[in-house]
């Protein structure tokens, strides 16, 4: 029969049309029984973005935000550890690894010497990333030694200039980091305590 | 609209007629009216034009904020999302579509690319920026911009049309600022027709002898 | 997994003992064949060893003594590359066109010619095609520098440890990216518009006819670059009988980024994230064709585990891109939006998946040599084995009911933009336009890389040659798809996700490797020439969607010019990959 696939497909938009709100319906249940609510609410964003999701499908930004996985990378950050008495450590000793590293050269790293000596010290002075270059690869943090250098989760970053971050924009503190990437921050963690222990033990076995 | 958005604070209106008047500025009405239907241009440029369409779509809805009717002809658009890398060889004719929106309009440069080249800024044939040749609102750094990233810079934009005045616009006013920009021509290499004495400037003189081209 | 040594299958010497030697350089392969003979061997090679399918020619810039034309032809019965080269002189760069004999070298010549200053003799319409007529220079060639050139090679001096920050707006004498030559006058220079070389090509072809006695002009159009239909920035002119295409042209650079430059310049690892932006919907397929190409140059394996989730993730993207396509298609035909609003639902729940593991949507910069950069979590795989077991399969099926059928969809696609199987393969098509002409061309089968050649899966095909079958073809292919990536995940092992250990500096072996995938565009190749240092010498990407278009007149001639809107999409071109 001419027409029966428009029919067919028509079938299909009005099905999609009737989940909308039957899903809506099944909502409200949940919401009277379960408490549970379909916007605003993690569990609704959750459904969401799940296999389960039919119906509305919109994430409704910025009052709700789709929360980013842990992976998720955007533009890099500095780490700093906060020292006891309020010191802002950097972890970075500018060995550039990461501005050699950036497939499009965004990185723009100046060395700090030490006024005293003149000999280069373990920290940057100046520390430039280019975010209007910056291809938010992820190659700097994935290779810097010192893990220093991340990739942030803040995409709200549109502004009416250009944007070029500067050692002040870039850094932020190590509670941060572990707070966008808990599993990576806490595998890292222990990495490093892992070495320093060995490492100890080491000077300990010389030592004796 | 919502009440709160509207009124004009400092305007006391008595609490039985608060449901039937509002006592605000035309500005407010106008930018109102205006923020809430900022048309873009249906115009892609490269990866940054599917997060743009990705925005447009299901999940991130942006008829949510009366930007969903994308105009194919830039007579109907108030809005040029610049998304992707500018080349030398497109930009005579992003500029003539810019040329042909009328006033009001916008540019909101999406991604690296639009904003400086980014990662192909050293390639001979991109554009370092749109900003060279468009007046761009809005810069969204990211490479490409995720669709919330997207939203946020329209947002923005958004907060830059609340703060103009009915008073002030360049568009109902008779002046420099509605003069078309013109359109750079195809040469040796682009020929940004403004800065011909400069150019001329730079080759006739023996500087440009020394440099190692072939 | 390398392939087997291209050359060993048949033996080109013998048969032309005085114009054919083996290219004996170390790393190499293929033979070098005489300029003047070009022509006469590429013939044999074609009808006597019918190696039917061209696949790449590109040029090499081997400063400051030769230049080299590097053929890969296939056979579409399957089977290694025969690699053929000519070397010619550098300061007259002259090679016969093998376009009279295979049409799929057209464009890529004309590539050639553009960014090397190759000539070939004989081409029928050999004009620049990514760069303007009037541009100065040929720009891959090594002794061309850009105005923003700041060293040969990366990682810059001037970024570290004294690396103030300076925009290269600032180092040049313009103070913009512009370069022109000593001596330009602007004031004196006269515009003439770029494009007429393309107009009068179209009018070389076709002369007006006078039939009846009635004087019937023609007139030409130009689609796009600023078109809704053309996906980006393709342009083309078309030339029009009323309203039936007599002739076409694409016209295309738009969004020439300079790929291939950039690439030259950055090291090995450095390029794989600017693969991304090649073809923007498939970051995955095409980090694989390039991590492909450079394995099979150092010679290294990959992890075991890796190889799974290579293939996972390729397929998933191979279903992403063929839902958007279903949703773009639709959208060239006028069906706004519902379509294309269903598909990108299922793309969002398929890039959730790859912002999970590899960082971002859509440059996910994924694969590394030797394995990928980051491990799948369980979590992970448990979603994908969600959407592969349920919700993909119940969402195609769901597509197929709303499009499949209908009767206008239908009326639109039936025989319309006809492409035999002769002319599919004369014309270098890959991918679904091959297969929707009836040649069961896979690559996953017909020279399998990587673990394919442990799935189950059908090679979709169908044998109308026109755009439903186009459209049946990748309906079939995300099914199989789904198949291929249900038994890889039950295969996948545990263990390491990389071969070697992680390290930005990748030492490869000097030498030329040719690593292909199917790309779901088709066949996406990446031909990389290195000399031992820390970057290639020569890179250079056989985009399918640059030579998917050289059919593309040859299916529009004789439609309506609504069509040509349904037909290009058809092609499934993506500009990224186009211009590079």
């Amino acid at each position: 029969m001419y027409g029966k696939g428009l029919l067919k497909g028509l079938s299909v938009t009005l099905s999609r049309f009737f989940y909308t709100y039957w899903d809506d319906l099944v909502w409200f249940w949940r919401r009277i029984t379960k408490g549970k609510r379909r916007y605003y609410s993690p569990e609704g964003i959750a459904h969401r973005s799940s296999k389960e999701a039919r119906g509305i499908f919109t994430v409704q930004y910025p009052e709700e935000k789709l929360p980013v996985p842990e992976e998720f990378r955007y533009l890099p950050f500095l780490v700093y550890d906060e020292g006891l008495d309020g010191t802002k450590e950097i972890r970075c000793t500018s060995c550039g690894i990461c501005a050699k590293v950036c497939p499009p050269q965004c990185i723009w790293i100046v060395r700090s010497t030490d006024p005293a000596t003149g000999r280069p010290r373990p920290q940057p002075a100046e520390f430039y990333i280019d975010a209007d270059i910056c291809m938010n690869c992820g190659l700097c943090a994935e290779f810097c030694p010192f893990d220093a250098i991340k990739m942030d989760h803040d995409y709200e970053m549109a502004s009416y200039t250009r944007t070029l971050l500067n050692l002040d924009r870039l850094l932020k503190p190590a509670s941060y980091y572990a707070s966008i990437r808990p599993l990576n921050a806490a595998r890292e963690e222990e990495a490093r305590k892992a070495k320093l222990a060995s490492k100890a033990a080491k000077a300990e076995a010389k030592a004796a | 609209m919502n009440p709160k958005d509207i009124n004009l604070p400092g305007y006391e209106i008595p609490e039985e007629l608060k449901h039937v008047i509002a006592i605000t500025a035309l500005d407010r009405l106008y930018n109102w009216g205006r923020r809430s239907s900022v048309w873009p241009l249906m115009f892609g440029l490269a990866c940054c034009a599917i997060e743009m369409i990705a925005t447009q779509a299901a999940r991130y809805d942006l008829a949510r904020f009366g930007m969903e009717v994308m105009r194919p002809t830039p007579r109907q658009a108030d809005l040029m999302i610049v998304a992707g890398t500018v080349t030398k060889k497109m930009v005579p004719a992003i500029v003539r579509l810019y040329n042909q929106m009328p006033e009001p309009k916008y540019v909101l440069a999406m991604g690296a690319c639009a904003s400086s080249g980014g990662p192909f800024k050293e390639g001979y044939n991109v554009v370092a920026g749109i900003d060279k040749f468009l007046p761009v609102d809005v810069y969204v750094p990211g490479c490409p911009p995720t669709p919330q990233a997207l939203i946020n810079g329209l947002i923005l934009l958004q907060k830059k049309i609340d703060k103009e005045s009915i008073k002030q616009v360049r568009w109902y006013r008779k002046g420099p600022d509605s003069v078309a920009i013109p359109i750079p021509v195809l040469g040796p290499d682009l020929i940004d027709t403004r800065r011909i004495p400069d150019i001329k400037a730079h080759t006739l003189s023996s500087t440009s002898k020394t440099d190692d081209q072939s | 997994m390398i392939a087997p040594d291209s050359t060993t299958t048949i033996d080109l010497v013998a048969r032309f003992p005085s114009v054919v030697t083996p290219d004996t350089r170390p790393g190499y392969s293929g033979w070098i064949v005489d300029p003047a003979h070009l022509t006469e061997v590429a013939t044999a090679i074609r009808n006597e060893f019918s190696y039917d399918l061209l696949s790449s020619v590109t040029g090499v810039d081997y400063y400051p003594d030769k230049m080299e034309v590097v053929y890969h032809a296939y056979r579409t019965t399957g089977g290694p590359a025969l690699v053929f080269k000519v070397q010619i002189p550098r300061h007259n760069p002259v090679v016969p066109s093998v376009t009279p004999i295979w049409k799929g070298a057209e464009l890529q010549e004309r590539e050639a010619w553009d960014l090397l200053g190759i000539r070939f003799e004989g081409h029928p319409d050999l004009r620049r095609i990514f760069m303007w007529e009037g541009f100065a220079g040929h720009p891959l060639r090594k002794d061309w520098k850009e105005p923003f050139y700041e060293e040969d090679v990366k990682p810059f001096k001037s970024r570290w440890p004294e690396g103030k920050h300076l925009p290269a707006e600032m180092r040049t004498p313009l103070q913009d990216n512009l370069f022109f030559p000593p001596g330009f006058d602007p004031e004196a220079f006269s515009f003439q518009d770029p494009d007429q070389a393309a107009y009068e090509a179209l009018r070389r072809q076709h002369r007006p006819t006078d039939e009846d006695g009635i004087q019937t002009d023609v007139i030409i159009i130009n689609m796009g670059p600023q078109h809704p239909s053309t996906h980006g920035v393709f342009r083309a002119a078309v030339m029009l009988d009323g309203e039936t295409i007599i002739g076409l042209k694409p016209i295309v650079g738009y969004l020439h980024r300079n790929h291939e430059k950039i690439g030259e310049r950055n090291t090995f690892l450095q390029n794989m994230p600017y693969t991304d932006r090649l073809d923007y919907f498939n970051s995955m397929s095409n980090n694989f064709g390039y991590a492909l190409a450079v394995e099979k140059l150092m010679g290294i394996p990959v992890a075991e585990r890796a190889e799974y989730i290579r293939v996972i993730m390729a397929e998933l993207s191979r279903i992403q891109n063929h839902l958007v396509w279903f949703g773009m298609m639709l959208n060239d035909l006028g069906a706004m939006y519902t379509p294309a609003l269903y598909a990108f639902e299922e793309r969002e729940l398929i890039l959730d998946i790859f912002e999970a593991t590899a960082g971002s949507r859509m440059m996910c910069n994924y694969f590394r040599f030797g394995g990928v950069a980051r491990d799948v979590s369980e979590d992970t795989l448990r979603k994908i084995h969600d959407l592969v077991h349920d919700r993909l399969p119940r969402k195609i099926d769901e597509m197929d009911r709303l499009l499949t059928e209908n009767e206008v969809l239908v009326s639109r696609l039936k025989g319309i933009g006809y492409l035999s199987a002769e002319d599919a393969i004369r014309t270098s098509m890959t991918g679904p336009m091959l297969r929707a002409s009836g040649v069961p061309y896979d690559i996953r089968r017909a020279d399998p890389y990587s673990i394919y050649d442990r799935f189950e899966f059908d090679v979709a095909c169908h044998p109308e040659g026109d755009m439903y079958a186009r459209y049946q073809v990748r309906m079939d292919e995300v099914r199989e798809s789904i198949k291929i990536i249900k038994q890889a995940l039950k295969q996948i092992p545990q263990g390491p996700i990389m071969s070697v250990k992680p390290s930005y500096q990748i030492k490869v072996p000097p030498g030329e490797a040719y690593g292909r995938v199917e790309a779901p565009k088709g066949e996406l190749g990446f031909y990389i020439v290195s000399n031992g240092q820390p970057n290639p010498w020569r890179y250079h990407v056989r985009a399918p969607s640059l030579i998917n278009l050289t059919s593309l007149e040859m299916m529009c001639i004789g439609e309506k010019i609504a069509d040509f809107v349904a037909i290009l999409g058809a092609v499934d071109i993506v500009l990224g990959e186009l211009d590079r």
